[in-house]
């Protein structure tokens, strides 16, 4: 360790005082106008757009992130419900075609279970991205562009919604192309109507509120990643097997009932169900709205009265 | 940062910074950030904070523009109470932070504009005075393509344009210089003095130079473990390490003429070695011909004189009890070894 300035350090400094030498910009033109600083929009929701079109339009110009989150659902459909085929299962015991569809109607709610696993994947895709939307806070930290928003005077409130209305918005243009792939792999559009196709969608928009919100949530705090991480794996599997997007509930132990009714990841698919396959559903469907209408508003009015304190430090 | 409105304006007559006895502690008291501190920062002044590594520079900072709340003490920013008011601080205020915190895979352009929405301006407002900044710092030719191509002082220089966005009359600026290059570097010392004398903008910078805290301050506050420990103009801190030194080469040895210099009016203390004298003086420029013109008078030849400044080293010295140069080296390497780090996580 050198106690005297080096020549070179020296000279950057000197250089620098000679630059100032240098005619004066301002002397010119002015650069900046001298103008009088405009009203500013003070309302609590001010910058609430402007954040969620930051990320949605950072998701859209990547088509590579697009494409990677539909790839496991595609491969799900594709390998899982195309090989998983139960109806052949049960003709091979000798069974009728008419007891044939009969047991699966019973068992799933609808003849086919590739469709039956579609609804299953639309939830799924739900989950796993409102799983990420946390991510997105937690690099926002790490890169420094949380404390930038901070700094100004947009809401505390509007920062967290923003990143759960991105994750709504994208998770519900994911699972619009996972039902269209599903579709042309043919899953069962009978009772397909526009009123029912729109109803599965608040189905799905809720669900989207109320978990994103709750990953956004416990993403508030941290600035780790692997943290971050932990926390999806920890609860994204669980989630999504714990309910009854992949098989029926009656066919699991009465310990996993238990748990997968309380699942709100459950109760969307009860009610998608309804509405596209013409399932008969185990809850009133504006029970399973009302379910998940309290999970989505719960959540976020959480998320937004501790983004208050959990942002201030 | 309009010329006409701010001069039309009352002056405040309060201090556009107020700092009453601030704390921040961490870690449950163990951390001891920023410990008591006060000082009062005018209307139109550069004021800089000057420090050496985790001294709480950044930590007052954050505290005064709300990212922190202090653990005790008080503040107020543009005559806002920072506990009572953060919102209107930071509609008031621009902060140009330590760390790039740009969105990478936006454009210049585009960052820029999404600062001025989250200050809730107006696009009518915010697209022309938005280009007009990025024309400011020179980013014009770079504004439409993405922050990741930019070099570090490119994205330093963006950093400032968004700090400005609002039309803040006090911009808080965290180690502008750090990591620059010489160019770089001097180009945000002429914005810095650009903004004080054509836009008569307060400036709250902090730096861990103390050339830098010397040629563009106006007053300095030293700060260190979480203590300022002086305050005062680069001239005052100077001053207090005592005066200017004059050489005097005197090509006869005798006589000794230490009484007759040490009459002269400016001079404060004369050391005569072997026909050297060492003159200790208030304004070395002054005394320098007066103590020529005593030695001609004698018939004596002066064969050397120089004249040497106190510099803030010595005051920063004096002050803190050590060089802030041994920390310097540590430092760069810290910063640069973080700005890989995150290179490789993106
Ligand atoms: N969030 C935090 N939790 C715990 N300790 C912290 C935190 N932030 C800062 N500190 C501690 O507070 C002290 C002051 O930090 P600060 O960042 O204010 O220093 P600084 O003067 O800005 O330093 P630098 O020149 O490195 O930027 C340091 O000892 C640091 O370790
Ligand atoms: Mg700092």
């Amino acid at each position: 360790m050198d106690k005297n300035p080096s020549p070179v350090e020296d000279n950057r400094f000197r250089e620098a005082t000679v630059q100032e030498e240098v005619p004066r910009l301002a002397n010119t033109t002015p650069l900046i106008s001298p103008r009088p600083a405009p009203e500013l929009n003070t309302s609590p929701l001010h910058g609430l757009w402007a954040l969620t079109k930051r990320d949605l339009k950072k998701w859209f110009t990547n088509p590579y992130q697009l494409l990677i989150t539909l790839i496991q659902p595609a491969v799900w459909l594709g390998l899982f419900g195309k090989a998983l085929n139960f109806g052949s299962f049960i003709s091979s015991t000798g069974a009728s075609a008419s007891a044939q569809n009969m047991i699966l109607f019973n068992t799933f709610g609808t003849t086919s279970y590739f469709s039956f696993l579609a609804c299953g994947m639309l939830a799924s895709i739900i989950l796993f991205t409102a799983s990420f939307s946390g991510m997105s806070v937690v690099f926002d930290r790490r890169f420094g562009f949380l404390n930038k928003a901070l700094s100004t005077p947009v809401g505390r409130g509007a920062v967290v919604m923003a990143k759960v209305f991105q994750s709504v918005g994208r998770s519900l243009s994911q699972a619009a192309i996972v039902l269209a792939i599903a579709v042309v792999l043919g899953m069962d559009t009978a009772n397909f109507t526009i009123l029912g196709v729109a109803g599965a969608f608040l189905f799905l928009f809720l669900m989207s509120m109320g978990l994103s919100s709750l990953f956004v949530m416990l993403a508030l705090k941290s600035s780790n990643w692997q943290t971050q991480m932990a926390i999806i794996n920890l609860l994204n599997l669980p989630l999504l097997f714990a309910s009854n997007s992949l098989f029926p509930t009656t066919i699991m132990p009465s310990w996993l009932q238990a748990v997968v009714k309380v699942n709100p990841v459950s109760y969307s698919n009860d009610g998608v169900r309804q509405l596209l396959l013409g399932s008969p559903g185990f809850n009133a469907l504006w029970f399973d709205y009302a379910y998940l209408f309290g999970f989505a508003a719960f959540f976020s009015i959480v998320g937004i009265v501790l983004s208050w304190r959990l942002l201030s430090k | 940062m309009a010329q006409q409105e701010s001069s039309s304006l009352p002056r405040l007559s309060k201090p556009i910074i107020f700092v009453d006895k601030l704390s921040k502690t961490f870690s449950d008291g163990k951390i001891k950030a920023v410990d008591d501190v006060s000082f009062e920062v005018k209307e139109g002044e550069v004021f800089g904070f000057l420090g050496p590594n985790g001294a709480g520079k950044t930590t007052t900072i954050n505290m005064l523009t709300t990212l922190l709340k202090p653990s005790s003490g008080n503040a107020e920013v543009c005559g806002y109470n920072v506990y009572k008011h953060p919102t209107e601080v930071r509609r008031s205020v621009g902060v140009v932070p330590q760390e790039y915190t740009a969105d990478e895979e936006m454009t210049g352009y585009d960052n820029i504009i999404l600062c001025a929405d989250l200050y809730g301006m107006p696009r009518s407002d915010s697209k022309p005075h938005g280009e007009e900044l990025l024309r400011l710092v020179e980013l014009q030719d770079a504004a439409n393509r993405k922050v990741s191509t930019y070099s570090g002082g490119m994205r330093r220089r963006l950093e400032l344009a968004c700090g400005l966005i609002n039309y803040p009359t006090l911009l808080f600026l965290d180690e502008p210089t750090l990591g620059l290059d010489v160019q770089t570097r001097a180009a945000v010392w002429k914005y810095i003095r650009m903004l004080k004398d054509e836009y008569h903008m307060t400036l709250f910078m902090t730096t861990h130079y103390l050339e830098e805290a010397d040629a563009l301050c106006d007053r300095i506050a030293i700060i260190d473990h979480g203590h300022v420990v002086k305050i005062g103009s680069p001239e005052e801190l100077k001053a207090s390490v005592g005066g200017d030194v004059i050489t005097v080469t005197v090509r006869e040895a005798t006589p000794d003429l230490s009484t007759d210099i040490a009459q002269i009016p400016l001079v404060r203390d004369v050391k005569n070695t072997a026909g050297t004298y060492r003159v200790k003086a208030e304004q070395g420029e002054e005394a320098a011909p007066e103590i020529m013109d005593l030695i001609r008078s004698k018939g004596m030849h002066v064969t050397k004189i120089a004249l040497t400044k106190p510099t803030l080293d010595e005051a920063y010295l004096e002050f803190t009890g050590r060089q802030l140069r041994e920390e310097e080296t540590d430092r760069m390497s810290m910063f640069s070894q973080r700005v890989t780090m995150r290179r490789a996580r993106s």
